[in-house]
C-alpha cells in the first residue's frame, strides 16, 4: 500500500512539475528553487511532516523533501543547542546526501566521460 | 563602386569559382537523409580527442586539408583563409589555422559564419586582392550545448523548437577557373532584431532577418524567387521555416515551393532533433554537399543559400536580453 | 513590420506542447522513482534508530542511484521522456551534481570539475538553506525556542 501511495504522490508532485514548466515561462531551475523553498516553508509551519507521515517516499524523494529536511534538520539543532542551530541544523538531515553527492560524482566524473 | 547593386548586394562580375571543396558530419548527420551529400562521414564525435574542442579544431583541419588535396593546391597558393565557429573567440578556427602560414582572418556570425566567409573571399578575388582564398567553418554538437546550454549529461527535456548543433566542418577553396560553381552575388543582412527572447525558439527569432534578406537580395538584383532554383535557407528549423514562409506569403512572393531549409532537412523526422540542425557547419555541409551537388548534377543552374546566424551569448541570454540575428545571401551559378 | 506584431505572429503559430502526454510522464515516471524511494525507506527505517536517520540515508541512496545513472548515460534519456519527473526527485538533483563534474572535468579537476560541480545544483542548495533559515528563525522567534 505504501508503495502506491508515494507512486500516486510522488507523481502528482512532478506531474505539477511539469505543469508549470510547460505553461509558464519557469525554467527548471526556477521549478526546482521553488519547490525547496515551499518545502522548507511548510516545513516550517508544520505541515510537511504529517504529510509526508502518510506519503512516505513520496513526500521525501521530491526536491521538497530536500527544503523540508534543511527546515526540519534547523529546528531540532535549535532545540538541542539554541541558535547555533540555525546554522548547523542545515546539514543535520541533508549533509549526508550533499557529501554523498560530492563524492558519487567525483568518482563517476573520474570514471565516466560524457557521451551523446 | 561599380561592384556595388542597389543597397546590399555585391555583384562578382569576374564570377570566382568554388574549385575545390569537403564536407565532413558526425555519425548522428550520416544517418540523416542528406549522407550522400557529405563527402565524409566520421565514424564517432571523437576522433580520439581528449576533448570535443580539440574534436572540432581536428574536423576542420582535416576539411582544409583535404580541400587543399582535392586540387593538389600548395598552401602557399592560397592568399587568405577565412574560418570561424561557434566557441569564444572562435579558438577552434584560430588552432586549426596555426597549421599553415597563410594569413589568417577570423570571423564569427554564429550559424551564417559561412556564407559571411564565402561572400568576403569573393569580394577579396573580385577585388584582385587575392588569387586562391580558402572558407572553412565547424561546429560540434557537445562543445556548442557546454558553452551555449547545459552539460551534456543533465536531465533535460527537449522541446520541438530546440536545435541540435550539427557535428561536422566544411571547407571550400574559391579561385578562379574553368569547372566549379560560380559565385555571383552576395547579399550581406543588416542585424533584425524582432525582440525574440526565447533562446529554445531561435527560428523564429532568425526567421525576419533571412525575410530582410532575401527581399533585398530580389529588390537589389532585380531577380525573383522563381529565377532560382531552390533557396537553400540556413538553420532556420521547422519552427523557423514556417515562419519565413508566413512573412513572405504576406508580401505575395511566387516560387515559395523552391524554399528549402538546411537545418529542417539535415535530420530526419525519427531522429528526435527538435528543429533540426544549427551550428557553423550546418549550412556549411547542406550548401556544399546538397548545393553544390545540385548544381554539379545539372539539377540546378542557379540556386540561394540563405545562411541565418542568432548572435546571441549565453550571458546576454541570462541577462534577459533580446536575440540579434543576420542573414547572408550568396548566388551560386552553375 | 513591427516587433509586437511579429511577436504576436509567433505566438500564434508557435505549436504548443504536448501538456497531457507530458504530465501523464512525469507523473509515471516522477511516481515510479518515489516507489523506488519507498523500498529503500522500508528497509531504512528497519537498519536505522530515528525517522531523521532513515530518511537522510534513502536521500544518500537514491543520490548514488541517480550518480550511476548520469554516469551510465541513462538519465538523460529518462529525463527526455519524463521531464519533471526526471528533474523534481532528489535523484535529478544528483544527476544535476554529476552531469556537471563530468562535463567540466575537462577544464581540470581544481578549477573545472571542483568549481563547476555545483554551477546548476547550486541555487537549489543556497535558496532551500536562506528559506529554511527564515522560517525556523520565525518559528523559533514566535516560539520562544532561544
Amino acid at each position: 500500500m505504501d508503495y502506491i501511495i508515494a507512486f500516486l504522490v510522488g507523481g502528482a508532485i512532478c506531474a505539477i512539475g511539469q505543469l508549470i514548466i510547460d505553461t509558464t515561462k519557469c525554467s527548471n531551475a526556477h521549478l526546482l528553487v521553488g519547490m525547496v523553498c515551499l518545502g522548507a516553508i511548510l516545513s516550517g509551519i508544520g505541515i510537511y511532516e504529517p504529510f509526508q507521515e502518510f506519503a512516505g517516499a513520496g513526500a521525501l524523494v521530491p526536491v521538497l523533501g530536500f527544503g523540508s529536511s534543511i527546515t526540519k534538520g534547523m529546528l531540532s539543532e535549535i532545540e538541542r543547542l539554541g541558535w547555533e542551530g540555525l546554522f548547523t541544523g542545515a546539514f543535520e538531515i541533508t549533509g549526508l546526501g550533499l557529501a554523498a553527492s560530492i563524492v558519487f560524482s567525483s568518482i563517476i566524473a573520474l570514471l565516466r566521460k560524457p557521451q551523446k | 563602386m561599380s561592384n556595388r547593386l542597389g543597397s546590399q548586394t555585391l555583384t562578382f562580375s569576374r564570377r570566382p569559382r568554388v574549385l575545390s571543396s569537403y564536407t565532413l558530419v558526425g555519425p548522428i548527420e550520416g544517418k540523416g537523409p542528406h549522407a550522400l551529400d557529405f563527402d565524409e562521414i566520421l565514424p564517432d564525435d571523437v576522433l580520439g580527442q581528449k576533448t570535443p574542442e580539440k574534436t572540432e579544431r581536428l574536423m576542420l583541419e582535416m576539411a582544409v586539408e583535404k580541400t587543399l588535396r582535392h586540387r593538389n593546391t600548395k598552401s602557399e597558393e592560397v592568399h587568405f583563409i577565412l574560418a570561424g565557429d561557434l566557441l569564444n573567440q572562435i579558438t577552434s578556427s584560430s588552432f586549426a589555422a596555426s597549421t599553415y602560414t597563410i594569413p589568417f582572418l577570423g570571423i564569427y556570425g554564429a550559424c551564417s559564419t559561412f556564407a559571411q566567409g564565402i561572400g568576403l573571399g569573393a569580394a577579396l578575388l573580385q577585388g584582385d586582392f587575392a588569387e586562391k582564398v580558402l572558407i572553412g567553418t565547424a561546429s560540434h554538437y557537445q562543445t556548442a550545448e557546454r558553452q551555449f546550454r547545459y552539460p551534456i549529461e543533465l536531465n533535460v527535456q527537449h522541446i520541438s523548437s530546440n536545435h541540435h548543433t550539427v557535428t561536422g566542418a566544411g571547407a571550400a577553396l574559391l579561385g578562379f577557373g574553368d569547372e566549379g560553381p560560380q559565385i555571383s552575388y552576395a547579399t550581406f543582412g543588416h542585424i533584425v532584431d524582432m525582440g525574440l527572447k526565447d533562446a529554445h525558439d531561435m527560428g523564429s527569432a532568425m526567421a525576419p532577418a533571412a525575410y530582410s534578406t532575401i527581399k533585398m537580395h530580389l529588390q537589389d538584383t532585380g531577380r525573383s524567387l522563381e529565377d532560382y532554383d531552390m533557396i537553400l535557407t540556413g538553420d532556420l528549423g521547422k519552427q523557423g521555416r514556417k515562419m519565413l514562409r508566413l512573412l513572405l506569403e504576406k508580401d505575395g512572393l511566387k516560387g515559395l515551393e523552391r524554399l528549402q531549409d538546411g537545418g529542417s532537412q539535415i535530420y530526419s523526422e525519427g531522429q528526435k532533433a527538435g528543429a533540426g540542425g544549427s551550428g557553423a557547419a550546418c549550412i556549411a555541409v547542406m550548401a556544399l554537399g546538397y548545393g553544390l551537388n545540385m548544381l554539379k548534377s545539372a539539377k540546378a543552374e542557379r540556386i540561394l543559400i540563405v545562411a541565418t546566424g542568432a548572435l546571441l551569448s549565453a550571458l546576454t541570454v541570462l541577462q534577459g536580453e533580446t536575440i540579434p540575428c543576420v542573414a547572408h545571401a550568396i548566388a551560386f551559378e552553375a | 513590420m513591427k516587433p509586437k506584431d511579429y511577436q504576436k505572429l509567433v505566438k500564434d503559430n508557435s505549436p504548443p506542447r504536448p501538456l497531457l502526454k507530458n504530465t501523464l510522464w512525469a507523473f509515471f515516471v516522477g511516481g515510479l522513482i518515489s516507489s523506488l524511494g519507498q523500498v529503500v525507506l522500508n528497509i531504512a527505517s528497519k537498519t536505522e534508530n530515528t525517522k531523521a536517520e532513515a530518511a537522510s540515508v534513502t536521500l544518500a541512496v537514491m543520490i548514488l542511484i541517480g550518480a550511476i545513472l548520469t554516469g551510465l548515460g541513462i538519465y538523460d534519456e529518462i529525463a527526455e521522456k519524463g521531464g519533471a519527473g526526471a528533474a523534481v526527485p532528489i535523484t535529478g538533483f544528483s544527476n544535476t551534481v554529476t552531469s556537471a563534474a563530468m562535463e567540466f572535468r575537462r577544464e581540470g579537476f581544481l578549477l573545472g570539475m571542483g568549481a563547476k560541480m555545483f554551477v546548476i545544483a547550486g541555487p537549489v542548495i543556497v535558496f532551500g538553506i536562506l528559506s529554511g533559515f527564515i522560517v525556523s528563525l520565525a518559528k523559533a522567534l514566535i516560539l520562544g525556542l532561544f
